[in-house]
């Protein structure tokens, strides 16, 4: 039998139909929706009258927008009013489709890519969709897993399929064993170094290599969450016992008979050992020290250790006036070592860093400290309502606010600032999010990427800090 | 899904690589529920001075007079020519929105983020990928002779400037709706049955999923 990538498996499972002109329609087994880029895409239907294909396929909750405090007040709570009406908007049209929803005030709300395998929607084998672009996070559960624009959630909404074209498969490969205080955001981050911001575009990324199979789902889910930074629409990691552990129990997740069928069903969910990728790609992560960004694509990283480069150096004229724009957005020097660099805000959340084990390692490290006095803010957004519980449980939550957190409710708050948790002008800010773009977390603000493990670290010292020396 | 055969416009020259969508339309309009109005919000960030929200009226922002949407005659312009990676990052289709609200109906780049190509296409915009050389040639024209309309002809796919022509290829299941500006959802329910056939199996196999 010819041997097949798990990304051929999913796909060729999928495929519906191949349409003229050479596309095909791929059936969606999932689609989750939030309140930003689902309202013109249920307007769009109801120009039509049109219903929702299959309203149980999907399910939404609000979390772009959100505010983080004052929670307990639900929608009403919402002091912007064009947020509020956005989440009105999508608690309207779930209610008039019958999709299901989490709402603002359900313990369950959070960002979509947490709440997904965190309720067992997302899992193996099924294709998943949402308008989101790090909806790659699911990936990590041997699910194929895109993100898609609004003309295509209307489409999903409408006919539970999409219309798409194969990708073409690159394996990347950790070998070797991670150092202390090394993790899968950093992994990633060197991997974006290495292949550029658009290296990957048109590809779907299977993780594979001995260090990805001793990682949990949660960092295999931050390594597939930024693979749309490479320009890989889906991340993808085989499925296996640390799979299974993960899904077990979940609420969406079949139990019984079922279950046994399901797992029986799932165990193919691996590439055929003599599989052909149209490229691979190898790192030695023995040798990874832990990676931050310096500038304005994710692409721009270095080691703690290293130096922003120099334009000088450039290879042409347009990557010397990228850089050198970078540099002054970013307001660096050519060369500058970015250790000891001086931060202003420090943001841990996003759908790329915040779960449950994520805090744990801020946890451990903060435990009996204090954040340093030169910081102006430092919040910690959990993942989840979920995740937010368990902080409290574990004891994670009084430790973050002993040492100076500000420990809030759940959504994706920072990472992209659309509702008030921002940066001002100018200030630098220690992130765990996946975007470093100008203007990302708020006009003229600057975002240097990094892992929970060395934004905890940030935090304690106030200057960027290598946390295997802390 | 408005058609697009044949254009002819001022093209607006962004040299700049990984121009990402956070840049097209930064995130506080993206609380707007309906698709108009982002057209005066295309590029915010780099096209005024000060800041500003959904609230503030346009007239009373600063423009940067140094950014090229506000400078003759590219503030006329409807064909908008960048570098690689264009339009990289967030999957908001607010972006191409805001370039199709400014008036934009092509963006010719050497290579386009995925997503934002797919959305492209699904709102009549045409993304046209050119070899670097051919658009570094294209920068090269406009900086010479800013005025000259470029025209795109997608039925021909080509780009005509003076006697200058480049041919460019386009997907050709892309290529067709867009010159008869078809409706997606309404072909893909020409196949409802075959998705319910679809369905009625994979509910055999993996009941859990159903």
């Amino acid at each position: 039998m010819t041997q097949q990538t798990l990304y051929d498996k999913l796909w060729e499972r999928h495929v519906v139909d191949t349409l003229p002109g050479g596309e095909s329609l791929l059936y969606i087994d999932r689609h989750l929706i939030h309140e930003v880029s689902s309202p013109q895409a249920f307007a769009a239907l109801r120009e039509k009258h049109r219903p929702v294909w299959r309203p149980g396929a999907n399910m939404a909750v609000p979390d772009h927008a959100v505010p983080t405090r004052n929670r307990e007040l639900g929608v009403p709570g919402i002091r912007d009013a064009l947020a509020r009406q956005q989440v009105r908007r999508l608690e309207d049209n779930c209610r008039d489709q019958r999709i299901p929803l989490i709402d603002l005030t359900d313990q369950r709300q959070g960002i979509v890519h947490v709440v997904g395998p965190e309720q067992g929607l997302t899992l193996p084998g099924v294709t998943l969709v949402c308008g989101d672009s790090h909806t790659s996070t699911h990936g990590a559960l041997a699910t194929l897993a895109m993100g898609i624009g609004t003309s295509e959630v209307a489409h999903v909404l409408a006919t539970q399929t999409l219309r798409a074209r194969k990708l073409k498969t690159l394996r990347v490969r950790f070998d070797g064993e991670l150092d202390e205080g090394v993790t899968a955001k950093d992994l990633v981050l060197a991997m974006i170094g290495r292949l550029g911001t658009a290296g990957a575009t048109g590809f779907a990324i299977e993780y594979a290599g001995d260090v990805v199979r001793r990682l949990s789902i949660e960092a295999r889910m931050t390594l597939c969450n930024m693979s749309i930074e490479a320009g890989a629409r889906a991340g993808l990691v085989a499925y296996d016992a640390v799979t299974e552990d993960y899904v077990r129990g979940r609420p969406g997740a079949p139990r019984d008979e079922q279950w046994t069928r399901a797992v029986d069903h799932w165990r193919h969910l691996v590439s055929d050992p003599e599989a052909r990728f149209d490229r691979e790609e190898v790192f030695d992560a023995t040798i990874l020290e832990p990676q931050v960004t310096w500038g304005t694509s994710p692409e721009m990283v270095v080691p703690v250790s290293g130096r922003v480069p120099d334009p000088a150096a450039a290879l042409d004229e347009q990557d010397r006036a990228n850089l050198a724009r970078a540099l002054d957005y970013m307001g660096l020097e050519p060369g500058q070592a970015l250790e000891g660099l001086p931060i202003d805000r420090v943001f841990i959340g996003s759908c790329t860093n915040a779960r449950i084990e994520d805090l744990r390692q801020v946890a451990t490290l903060v435990r009996g400290r204090r954040l340093s006095p030169r910081l102006k803010q430092a919040i910690i957004v959990p993942g989840s309502g979920l995740v937010r519980l368990q902080a409290e449980r574990e004891g994670l939550a009084d430790i973050f606010e002993c040492a100076g957190f500000e420990w809030r409710a759940a959504g994706c708050s920072m990472c992209l600032g659309m509702n008030d948790d921002r940066l001002a002008p100018g200030e630098r800010c220690a992130a765990t999010s996946n975007r470093n773009f100008e203007g990302r977390q708020g006009k003229g603000g600057r975002t240097h990427l990094m892992s929970p493990p060395m934004a905890a670290a940030a935090a304690l010292t106030g200057v960027i800090t290598d946390v295997r020396g802390l | 899904m408005q058609a697009f055969t044949r254009h002819s416009g001022v093209v607006i020259p962004l040299n700049r690589r990984n121009v990402d969508t956070d840049a097209i339309v930064p995130k506080q309009y993206l609380k707007k529920i309906d698709k108009q109005g982002f057209g005066a919000h295309l590029f915010d960030d780099e096209r005024y001075l000060d800041p500003g929200d959904v609230d503030t009226p346009v007239q009373e922002r600063r423009p940067n007079p140094d950014f090229v949407l506000n400078q003759v005659p590219w503030n006329q312009g409807s064909i908008l020519l960048a570098q690689a990676n264009f339009g990289c990052g967030s999957s908001r289709e607010h972006a191409v929105w805001a370039l199709q609200d400014f008036g934009i109906r092509v963006v010719i780049a050497p290579s386009f983020g995925e997503i934002f190509h797919n959305n492209c296409f699904n709102n009549g915009v045409l993304p046209v990928c050119l070899s670097q050389q051919d658009v570094d040639e294209l920068f090269q024209l406009c900086r010479e002779h800013p005025e000259q309309p470029l025209t795109v002809d997608l039925v021909g796919s080509r780009l005509q400037w003076g006697e200058r022509e480049w041919p460019f290829e386009v997907d050709s299941a892309r290529r067709e709706a867009l010159i008869a500006g078809l409706d997606d959802i309404g072909i893909t329910l020409e196949r409802a049955e075959k998705i319910q056939q679809y369905e009625a199996r994979r509910r055999r196999e993996e009941p859990w999923l159903f």
